[in-house]
């Protein structure tokens, strides 16, 4: 119980909060990133042309199947070594990430789009709206009831999977964690447990809110 | 003789090459009921989508109040024609009174209160007044159809088609519906009606359109029609009807 104590010496406490808001910050700017491409790749993918169309199937099976690690040593390590070019640890991820996130996020929105039945948009049309007023009244908030609920839970998921940038030497919320544990060897080998535990929280509190948004929008919008 | 409201000239519409309508023409005055009748499809529905051009036609005329439909602005048109569907085509995502009043005051930019107002009285006339604020979910079939056809003719429409609008309803709630359809016409809404309850088609319409392989193959009054028709093909149609003649064994 004593390993506890670990957390709060010197400033092993501060430099854990630092490490989430790294966690917190490559999570937001590649969320943020990806909402706004993956806007505009879900448009572009309603429309049926066949190259789009075939460049976009391409791009989401490459990131749903290559291994979000994998990317990140292609981005990080392979672009140094072919192209002279290093980007920061956090750029790379922030690139791979928007990557992956813009992708996926593409694709729920080209479902949310497509998943309005074509008859709510004939009846808009009948009504006398013009295209445009049915798309802000009648097709997109239709679209974003399917669409947050699901764009919530894939902003979880990212949150969740930064902590592999570690491997690219970020310093973030579970890389500080294991230096604690490191440093703390000795004097504490219990700590481990104890600060892993306080990162499962950390964690948790970081996404727990954000699911339970989503279940309580899907509830209310079903 | 009352003024015409809508003049069809020569139709034509194909899908895929295939001739769905052809060479359709008839007009309908002030205050008529057409019903067109005829096999699942010969192009019933095709035929109301042309005239507010979901579907635009291969060739032909449509003349609204004497004005041309189509090329220029349909949006101004479809204002002008009320179109109610088979399928429940509320917007789910608003309550009755958000679906009554999104055409009237987004498309004809009336003031909100008065459209309000209006939607209100109208929802009570089809007996519907405790349903305002209902979701479409959470009405039932005959419900949902009365709010639709409520909707459409908030927008003051010159005429109304309707396409099949109690065919996805269970038996008890198609008397419901189809009241409110009759009473419309005894208000003198002019309208095109697409139906397969013979006996309401019968009793509402001033005219009977038959449609066979896209071709209208016999018109006449209701009376007419359904006790003397006159084609082979209209015959057979009618007889799909009837029960009377066939035993179990
Ligand atoms: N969008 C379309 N593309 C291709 N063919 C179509 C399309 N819409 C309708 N058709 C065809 O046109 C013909 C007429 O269809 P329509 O829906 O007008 O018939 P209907 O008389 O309304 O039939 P029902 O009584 O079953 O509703 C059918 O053979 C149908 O398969
Ligand atoms: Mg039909």
């Amino acid at each position: 119980m004593q390993d506890l104590a670990v957390l709060f010496k010197g400033n092993n406490f501060q430099r854990l909060m630092g490490g989430l808001g790294v966690t917190l910050e490559l999570s937001l700017i590649s969320v943020a990133l990806s909402v706004v491409l993956g806007l505009a790749v879900g448009v572009l993918m309603t429309l049926k042309n066949p190259v789009i169309h075939a460049l976009m199937r391409l791009w989401l099976e490459t990131v749903r199947i290559v291994p979000q690690l994998v990317l990140l040593f292609l981005v990080y390590f392979g672009l140094a070594k072919t192209f002279n070019l290093q980007l920061s640890g956090e750029a790379a991820a922030v690139i791979v990430f928007t990557f992956w996130g813009a992708g996926e996020m593409g694709d729920l929105v080209r479902g949310a789009i497509t998943s309005i039945p074509a008859h709510q948009r004939e009846s808009a049309a009948a009504l006398g709206l013009t295209k445009a007023q049915s798309w802000r009244y009648v097709l997109l908030p239709q679209a974003a009831r399917r669409l947050i609920p699901q764009a919530i839970n894939l902003a979880t998921r990212m949150i969740k999977t930064t902590s592999l940038v570690m491997l690219i030497g970020v310093v973030e919320v579970l890389k500080v964690g294991s230096q604690i544990i490191d440093a703390a060897r000795y004097d504490a080998p219990q700590a481990a447990v104890w600060i892993y535990a306080v990162v499962f929280f950390l964690y948790f509190f970081a996404c727990w809110p954000i699911s339970l948004a989503a279940g309580w929008l899907e509830k209310k919008w079903s | 003789m009352e003024k015409t409201v809508l003049e069809i000239r020569n139709l034509t519409k194909r899908f895929d090459g295939a001739g769905v309508l052809n060479d359709i023409s008839f007009s309908v005055r002030e205050g008529e009921v057409i019903v067109i009748v005829g096999a699942s499809g010969c192009g019933k529905s095709t035929l109301l989508r042309c005239i507010n051009r979901l579907e635009q036609p291969d060739g032909g005329e449509i003349l609204l109040d004497g004005k041309p439909v189509g090329g220029g602005d349909m949006v101004a048109v479809r204002r002008q024609i009320g179109m109610v569907f088979q399928s429940y085509d509320l917007f789910p995502h608003m309550d009755v009174l958000g679906n009554l009043s999104l055409g009237p005051v987004q498309a004809l930019k009336r003031p909100k209160a008065e459209v309000e107002a209006e939607a209100k009285a109208a929802l009570a006339r089809v007996g519907l007044a405790d349903k305002l604020h209902a979701l479409p979910r959470q009405l039932s079939g005959g419900q949902k159809q009365r709010v639709a056809l409520v909707r459409a003719l908030l927008m003051h429409p010159r005429m109304l088609l309707l396409d099949e609008i109690t065919a996805a309803l269970d038996p008890e709630m198609v008397r419901e519906v189809l009241n409110v359809v009759l009473d419309l016409a005894r208000d003198g809404m002019t309208m095109l009606i697409v139906t397969h309850e013979m006996r309401f088609a019968e009793a509402v319409a001033d005219r009977v359109i038959f449609l066979d392989g896209g071709h209208i193959a016999e018109e006449g009054a209701p009376d007419q029609f359904f006790h003397h028709p006159q084609t082979e093909r209209a015959r057979q149609f009618l007889n799909t009807f009837e029960f009377d003649s066939i035993k179990k064994s």
